[in-house]
């Protein structure tokens, strides 16, 4: 994520930061106000609270552990994790997972951020109806949708029914759960996707806008030659943020299905959780150890591209 | 990072890293044995469902009217896996309850009691345990747990009203409960209740079809746990296909994909299912709670194999309480009273009084109620007719995880039969190598 400022920052920081000679004395002199024992406390805090467990991880993740006892097996986790049978299926769902909540965050987001940045009747109170599902707990959200979700008893296939239409078992059907899933997720993060959009929308010069509508551009040429453009930084936020969340998602999924029915909306996450269950502690820290390898090999090339696009526009 | 911090300032930062480490770990000290008037305070850590708390509060009650010395503090931990995970973790960092609850056979076995529990083989109460529980709380090197509860029986639960309305007698082999069940569905009533809405309970075709696995190989779990035997292949391969055959058959109620054990064992109690393959005491609290009326008519038969001659009851021993190594002194000496207390006769009365028995008890110093459930009889018989036969769980540690997700899979048509059996074979590799057993 390191490049990822470097681009942003503006070259005279960047400077100051390498250190050409002056700018080094002058901060030198400004270090020297803090003595050095003053980091004491935050490196200790770093230490113990991350650089410790992220150590131990890549050590447990190599070994057999039953809480009781160590035995060093080497490489066999991840051949063992990798010749779970649910794991590929796992990993398909993942990705689908990611991207459709992703997709529709973009889609959506931009979407709604357009809408309530227009000149419109109650726009505060839209704003915030929607982001309110933010501020729920993604279990207080599971929970609610599992039981509006039920196939029989449910308000939304009771809702379905009185148009005599018969609702499907949205979490119960094998084809339809992870979707459902996925769907929840984002009228829960829609929300944060809008307010992302929303600041890059309104921090859009007005000029361009005036000129354009002198112009007499239509909304719709306003919206694909101007406010899309231009919130390009805010759509690669959007996309990198629900990427990550995608591919580590877990508490929505656990909540609502639990993996199943069967295997049918396993994600990694799941995956790993369940192996913690049983009490392979060594396999499901393996497992971590590739979710962290994987989505840091899906997001470094994404956001590079995303980087460069948004230093051209 | 690096044009911050000079070497000399990272050995400094290291060095105060290491000491606050060191004093952060200091703070987690033990506690002491008796306090300054004689007095010993001992904690007993039971499940969190309302059963076991009423239980625990009772017993401790009356344990402490008669040891006005002890003090027992109840503490509760969740069920299930989160459970285990809790047990384990409180053991192996030496901070476990002075008496525990806690499962009996593979889990047990899990537990490395040799090196984590208080050995209890010469306690009064351990002769009149018997042999089939002795077994699954003790490894070569002792006995570690002492009942607590009844034994339960996993098979069909049935409306014995349903039942008799529609003259159908009770199946003996698999073949005549297809053709029952194909009466009852004629009669619009749910044939075979399933509620994977409680994923647990998806596994029970599966688990109570053990005992006629091993009738017809008495060596079965021997071979399973030597990596010899396989769920992929007869006779272990019936409960699968008696599982998709059901579904296929389109036995089920409709909502089994959501259904919990509380809706199933009303359906259950109300007649709007005819049959419900459980685990005896979880169908019979259930339906004490929800319909209490309905417990007469609730009767209890073994999972028929294809065989009538091999059909056999599966039975659970009941879980135990446990006192860790850790426990010494005269908090060891409390707890052991304690754990003798709940046995006793009066420990007893007060089980039967907040337990519902799902079975018979595994010491000869407890019995069960007269007016125990109608079920409780019939699973009697099938123990006293030599029927009966202990659960996979009890002789053998080896058990995959992701039964229930597989038996699902199978009992909602996701997967086949075949399919199925092998993805459990598969799955339980994982545990017999985390075991470190040979062969696998």
């Amino acid at each position: 994520m390191a490049q990822t400022f470097a681009n942003v920052v503006p070259p005279q920081v960047r400077n100051r930061r390498r250190g050409a000679p002056p700018a080094t004395r002058a901060g030198r002199k400004m270090r020297s106000m803090y003595p050095s024992w003053f980091y004491i406390p935050a490196a200790a805090l770093y230490v113990v609270l991350f650089a410790v467990p992220t150590f131990a991880s890549f050590y447990f993740s190599l070994t057999r552990w039953s809480l009781f006892d160590v035995h060093f097996i080497g490489l066999d986790n991840f051949v063992q994790f990798f010749s779970d049978p649910q794991l590929s299926q796992a990993f398909l769902h993942t990705l689908v997972y990611a991207v459709i909540t992703s997709g529709l965050k973009v889609v959506l987001g931009l979407a709604l951020a357009v809408l309530l940045t227009s000149s419109l009747i109650g726009r505060g109170y839209l704003r915030a109806v929607t982001f309110f599902p933010v501020l729920v707990s993604t279990i207080g959200v599971g929970l609610t949708f599992k039981v509006l979700l039920d196939p029989f008893d449910g308000v939304v296939n009771g809702a379905l029914s009185v148009f005599g239409i018969q609702g499907p078992g949205w979490l119960t059907d094998p084809n339809l759960a992870l979707i459902s899933v996925a769907l929840v997720d984002v009228w829960k993060g829609l929300g944060i996707a809008t307010l992302i959009y929303i600041a890059g929308i309104v921090a859009i010069p007005q000029e361009y806008f005036e000129a354009a509508r002198v112009d007499g551009a239509s909304a719709w040429k306003v919206f694909r030659n101007i406010t899309f453009p231009l919130s390009w930084p805010a759509t690669g936020t959007v996309v990198i943020l629900s990427l990550i969340g995608g591919l580590r998602s877990f508490d929505l999924i656990w909540a609502m299905t639990k993996g199943g029915p069967g295997f049918s909306s396993d994600v990694i996450a799941s995956v790993i959780y369940k192996q913690y269950q049983a009490g392979f502690y060594g396999l499901s820290t393996a497992g971590n150890v590739v979710l962290f390898v994987v989505v840091t090999a899906v997001m470094i090339p994404i956001s590079i591209f995303i980087n460069k696009r948004s230093v051209d526009s | 990072m690096s044009s911050f911090i000079t070497p000399r300032r990272t050995t400094t930062v290291v060095a105060g890293a290491a000491l606050a480490a060191l004093a952060l770990a200091g703070c987690s000290g033990g506690t002491g044995g008796t306090s300054a008037d004689g007095k010993v305070e001992i904690t007993y850590l039971t499940t969190n469902g309302d059963d076991s708390i009423a239980t625990g509060n009772a017993l401790i009650a009356a344990f402490e009217k008669a040891n006005p010395d002890i003090t027992v503090t109840l503490n509760t931990r969740p069920g299930g896996t989160e459970g285990d995970n809790l047990v384990k973790t409180q053991l192996s960092t030496g901070e476990m309850d002075d008496v525990f609850f806690y499962n009996t056979g593979s889990l047990f076995q899990a537990l490395n009691p040799d090196q984590t529990l208080a050995n209890l083989a010469d306690e009064s109460w351990a002769s009149e345990v018997t042999d089939n529980f002795k077994t699954v709380v003790s490894t070569g090197n002792g006995t570690y747990g002492a009942p607590l509860g009844t034994s339960m029986a996993g098979g069909i639960a049935y409306n014995t009203k349903v039942f008799s309305d529609l003259g159908i007698s009770v199946p003996t082999d698999w073949s005549s409960l297809v053709a029952a069940a194909e009466k009852i569905k004629a009669a619009g009533i749910t044939p075979i209740e399933q509620t994977y809405g409680d994923t647990w309970t998806s596994q029970l075709f599966l688990l109570a079809d053990f005992g006629n696995v091993l009738k017809q190989d008495e060596n079965w779990a021997k071979d399973f746990t030597a990596n010899k035997a396989k769920f992929a292949q007869e006779p272990a391969l019936a409960g699968f296909t008696h599982l998709q055959e059901a579904f296929d058959k389109g036995l089920f109620n409709a909502d089994f994909a959501s259904a919990t054990a509380a809706d199933g064992s009303a359906a259950l109690a109300t007649g709007k299912a005819a049959m419900y393959p459980m685990l005896s005491s979880a169908v019979l609290s259930n339906i004490k709670q929800s319909n209490p009326d309905a417990v007469n008519d609730i009767g209890f038969f073994a999972m028929p194999a294809d065989k009538s001659a091999n059909t056999t009851l599966t039975v659970w021993e009941p879980n135990a309480v446990y006192i860790p190594k850790t426990t010494e002194g005269a908090k060891l000496d409390a707890a052991k009273k304690f754990v003798s207390f709940i046995n006793s006769s009066e420990g007893c009365d007060i089980q039967n009084a907040n337990f519902v028995a799902g079975g018979p008890f595994s010491i000869s110093s407890c019995s069960v109620p007269s007016d125990a459930a109608p079920l409780v009889a019939e699973i009697q018989k099938y123990v006293e007719d030599g029927k009966s036969a202990p659960a996979l769980e009890f002789l053998s540690p080896v058990k995959g995880p992701n039964l229930e997700n597989i038996a699902i899979s199978v009992g909602s048509g996701i997967s086949s039969a075949q399919d199925g059996a092998a993805a459990y074979d598969e799955d339980v590799k994982k545990q017999a190598q985390q075991l470190g057993l040979s062969g696998w």
